[in-house]
């Protein structure tokens, strides 16, 4: 999104600026934003998730006038927000299971349809354990079933809540606590995994899209556009978690810029399964800027460095560049085809 | 109370839970110095008036204002400041540094367009200061001694006011409107100008006055003679003679190849102007290479635009009617230049000198106390010689020679001469902390490449004395100037409120004091200040 017609000092990256139109501004430079989640959660210091929440739902209540509730998987965001019997969220909250979030959606959508509420709308919320793993048969059948859910994955890459273990989301070689930096193929395996992205996109539901907590203004342009439809849709936002990832706490929008700007983590939004709009690079970096500022690739770095791994890494970055046309006005491989 | 089945607390909210607690380090907004105000020889508030002109409308006369509080010559500077604001800008390390001077002329002139003044608000101390020399520096300290308060008199040899900023400077780069305006500006202050009033004794005219302090600005006026072997038929004549002549209305006798000697700013002006008055050919002949001359890159260029030539290495042997004995020169290692031996005919019907220039310190002749060291006077930290009460500043000091470190000596000198009348002791300006560029955050800052002022076609530019160099118009004087990164201070962004993870950071909208951080949430995770895009945050440790 650009400002016209004259330029403003920082355009639309940052949150909000003195000389544009109120109107114009992010949802977070409101004073009155809704603020779902208030101060006093217990997320560690920089926690990209609490953060990437709080973007996402504040955007939702202006989208819907604040005519919302929200299902919650377990995972660290439900953990650090609801300690009983103390709560930080400002909107009608529900926590069931970890692996149940979309079916406690769904069955809420139900509820609200048959007391004749439907203009009361339905965000869903899980980590990614609880969306790409324990949560996929629930997250599926809702989509299949086109279910009225915005359903939102907080993507920190990690089973993090209970100590940083493996995910279907975790990176190759990246250290956890049960993939050990250990032997000749340290951290997580390569060639495992998924991206449930373009697995929802398979489902054709209306909207698909994925996002950073490095793009403010990209992922409430998102939430807007998903809250404007019915119908399932998913949202899939990255948020570095610095425990998890050994990264600074003040790093934590630093290391998803540079997800986006490497090309590892693709910003892309699809609407019935094919891709309407990708976020380009706009200064790319090598793959190495990104893994070095994170302990989880502390292996890769030390003695003896293994740059055949920050290569295959590369490569994968370079896919997606590739593949999704990452870089300057190439419409890539998937807009390609039709 | 009923509590529903299996409940038995009443739900509270999280903010009982004050995670302040968890910091070792806090947010703290600071103000450093962004290197174009630590460069600026006048100490013009470079970011506040680009903040205020950002804004556009009404916010101009807001900048133009600001300005003003220093330097009352913006149409002037914008013309013929060397900038070294824009050579320190941070912006330079990014793409290319914020045209600051340009932004500076637009306000100007749109001060001048819109009639903008500014009046005296201090009452009259009762105090009389005379100035001697009406040239940027005198005028600059006249104009802030009587804002302050006190009763000024300008002396000056000449018969008209501006010094070498209209006798030196040639009318393609200012005006002799725009700078008739901004003379006339201070004029209407109430300061008192004498024309054709040398001052030969100071002490003597101090004393007939009744003067309480006074501020000497004579410049450096006289034009250095080199000794070279010249036959009768030769002519041989001085820059500064010939451009001051030139500004009272005479045309001097050049002949059609003009050679200049001299590698300055002085000697590119009168090749310039050589070549506007008809010379076919425009030699600068300098003793050295390009990369060392003196002069300004910018004025090289345009020089070079308008057909003047340049001979470097060469110095002059000897001057005849028609021609000239030239000799190569060498850099040695420590890249001074050496004579080859190696000599050769230049043809030229004229020689201008433009080796720089001599104060003429007659006026001290009487004052001992007074002290003189290598042709200039001397002068303590606040800009006082060797009399109290005597201040002196602009060429006749020590230092840097240019309209703005004129300016600025006139304005500080302003400042101290009030303090001395006060019996005050004189102001030390705090040390600030200048804003580093790896400070700033500089992925938030749109893509712009820097607008540059456009100029005259080439033609004009060989027969006229035509402004060279245009202004920008409204809108991209406006895009410029919000090219300004706000290096070490806070612009409004709202990053800081917006990617707090704890809602730390409140938004309170007070002038001066947009944001405050809500020490009972923050954890000190050190994101605001990570993503402030202008470096405006500091992580300072907590005492624990
Ligand atoms: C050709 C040329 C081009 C230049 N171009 C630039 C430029 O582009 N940018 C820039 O920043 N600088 C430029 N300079 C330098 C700049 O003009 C001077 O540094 C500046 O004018 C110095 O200001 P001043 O007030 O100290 O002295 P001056 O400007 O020299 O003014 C001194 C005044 O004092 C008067 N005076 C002298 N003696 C007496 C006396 N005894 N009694 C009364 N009055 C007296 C003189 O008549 C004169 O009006 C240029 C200089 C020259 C020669
Ligand atoms: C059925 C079941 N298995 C295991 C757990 C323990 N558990 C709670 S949260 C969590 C991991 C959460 O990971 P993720 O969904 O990625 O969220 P994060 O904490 O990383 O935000 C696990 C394993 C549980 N609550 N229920
Ligand atoms: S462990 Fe990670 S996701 Fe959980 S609160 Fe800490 S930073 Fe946030
Ligand atoms: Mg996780």
């Amino acid at each position: 999104m650009t400002v016209e017609p004259k330029l403003y000092q920082v355009d639309t990256f940052a949150v909000g600026n003195r000389l544009l139109d109120p109107a114009q501004r992010s949802e977070q430079a409101r004073a009155d934003r809704s603020n779902a989640i208030t101060s006093g959660h217990r997320a560690c210091q920089g926690c990209g998730e609490v953060l990437g929440a709080r973007y996402v739902l504040d955007a939702a209540m202006r989208a819907t006038g604040g005519n919302m509730v929200a299902a919650n998987a377990t995972g660290c965001l439900e953990v650090f927000s609801t300690p009983y019997p103390e709560t930080s969220w400002q909107l009608p909250w529900l926590h069931s299971l970890f692996g149940n979030a979309p079916a406690v959606a769904s069955g809420m959508a139900a509820a609200l349809r048959a007391q004749g509420r439907s203009d009361t709308r339905v965000v869903a919320q899980a980590g990614d354990g609880g969306t790409v793993d324990i949560g996929f048969g629930c997250l599926s059948g809702m989509f299949e079933r086109n279910d009225d859910v915005l359903f939102v994955c907080y993507d920190n890459e990690g089973y993090m809540n209970t100590g940083v273990q493996r995910s279907g989301a975790t990176p190759p070689a990246a250290r956890t606590a049960n993939t050990k930096a250990l032997g000749p193929e340290p951290g997580n395996a390569f060639g495992q995994g998924k991206f449930v992205p373009l697995i929802a996109m398979a489902h054709e539901i209306p909207y698909v899209a994925t996002a950073t907590v490095a793009d403010l203004r990209d992922l409430e342009a998102k939430v807007e556009t998903a809250m404007g439809m019915s119908g399932a849709r998913y949202l899939h936002v990255l948020v570095p978690c610095p425990l998890g990832w050994g990264s600074a706490s003040e790093d934590t929008i630093k290391v998803a810029r540079l997800a986006r700007e490497t090309g590892i983590f693709p910003v892309f939004e699809a609407e019935r399964g094919r891709i309407t709009a990708v976020s380009k690079i706009r200064r790319w970096q090598p793959v190495e800027e990104y893994l070095r500022i994170q302990r989880r690739y502390a292996h890769l770095f030390g003695e003896p460095r293994r740059d055949d791994i920050v290569a295959r890494i590369q490569a994968q970055a370079d896919h997606n560049i590739d593949r999704f046309g990452l870089l300057d006005d190439d419409p890539g491989y998937e807009q390609d085809q039709e | 109370m009923e509590k529903p089945f299996a409940i038995t607390l009443d739900v509270g909210s999280s903010k009982a839970n004050k995670t302040g607690s968890w910091r070792t380090e806090r947010p703290v907004y600071v103000d450093l110095l962004p290197p174009c105000s630590n460069a600026c020889p006048a100490g013009e508030d470079v970011r506040s008036w680009l903040y205020d002109a950002e804004e556009g409308g009404a916010g101009y006369e807001r900048a133009w204002r600001t300005i003003m509080e220093d330097n009352p010559f913006p149409a002037i500077m914008g013309r013929v400041c060397y900038h070294p604001c824009e050579t320190a800008c941070n912006r330079g390390q990014l793409d290319e540094a914020v045209g600051i001077n340009s932004v500076e002329r637009f306000l100007g002139d749109e001060a001048l367009r819109e009639g903008w003044s500014v009046s005296v608000d201090a009452p009259s101390t009762g105090k009389k200061v005379l100035v001697v020399g009406a040239g940027p520096s005198g005028l600059s300290a006249a104009y802030h001694l009587a804002r302050r308060g006190h009763a000024v008199t300008i002396l000056e040899a000449g018969p008209m006011a501006g010094g070498m900023m209209r006798f030196g400077i040639p009318a393609y780069r200012l005006p002799r409107e725009v700078l008739d305006a901004e003379v006339q500006r201070i004029l209407d202050l109430g300061v008192r100008l004498e024309l054709d009033a040398k001052v030969t004794d100071l002490d003597a005219t101090m004393a007939e006055g009744g003067y309480d302090a006074a501020f000497l600005s004579v410049g450096a006026q006289v034009g250095r003679r080199a000794y070279i072997p010249a036959g009768s038929a030769a002519h041989v004549l001085d820059a500064v003679s010939m451009l001051h002549g030139l500004a009272e209305g005479e045309r001097p006798l050049l002949g059609r190849r003009v050679a200049v000697y001299g590698g300055g700013n002085t000697a590119l002006d009168a090749a310039r102007t050589a070549r506007r008055l008809g010379a076919s050919e425009a030699v600068v002949v300098y003793r050295r290479t390009r990369d060392r001359m003196p002069a300004h890159e910018s004025e090289v260029r345009e020089a070079e635009d308008e057909g003047v030539l340049f001979r470097w290495l060469t110095t002059i042997k000897q001057v005849e009617g028609g021609a000239m004995t030239v000799e190569r020169m060498e850099l040695d290692d420590t890249g001074f230049p050496q004579p080859t031996g190696e000599v050769d005919e230049l043809a030229a019907d004229s020689l201008v000198l433009a080796l720089g220039q001599d104060t003429d310190l007659s006026l001290l002749d009487a004052m001992p106390d007074v002290a003189v060291d290598d042709g200039v006077v001397q002068v303590d930290g606040t800009l006082m010689t060797g009399r109290p009460g005597v201040f002196a500043g602009g060429d006749m000091v020590p230092g840097e020679r240019s309209v703005t470190v004129g300016v600025g000596h006139g304005r500080h000198a302003a400042e101290q001469i009030d303090a001395w009348l006060a019996g005050r002791a004189p102001r030390v300006p705090a040390d600030r902390a200048v804003a580093p560029y790896d400070g700033l955050n500089t992925w938030y800052f749109a893509d712009a490449p820097r607008t540059h002022r456009p100029t005259l076609e080439t033609v004009r530019r060989q027969s006229t004395f035509d402004e060279v160099v245009q202004g920008l118009d409204e809108d991209n004087a406006l895009y410029e100037a919000r090219r300004c990164m706000s290096c070490g201070t806070c612009f409004q962004c709202d990053n800081c409120f917006g990617v707090c993870p704890d809602n730390a950071v409140l938004k309170i909208g007070r002038p001066g004091e947009p944001y405050l951080i809500d020490l009972d949430y923050c954890k000190g995770c050190g994101l605001c200040a990570s993503e402030c895009p202008s470096g405006a945050i500091a992580m300072e440790p907590e005492e624990i």
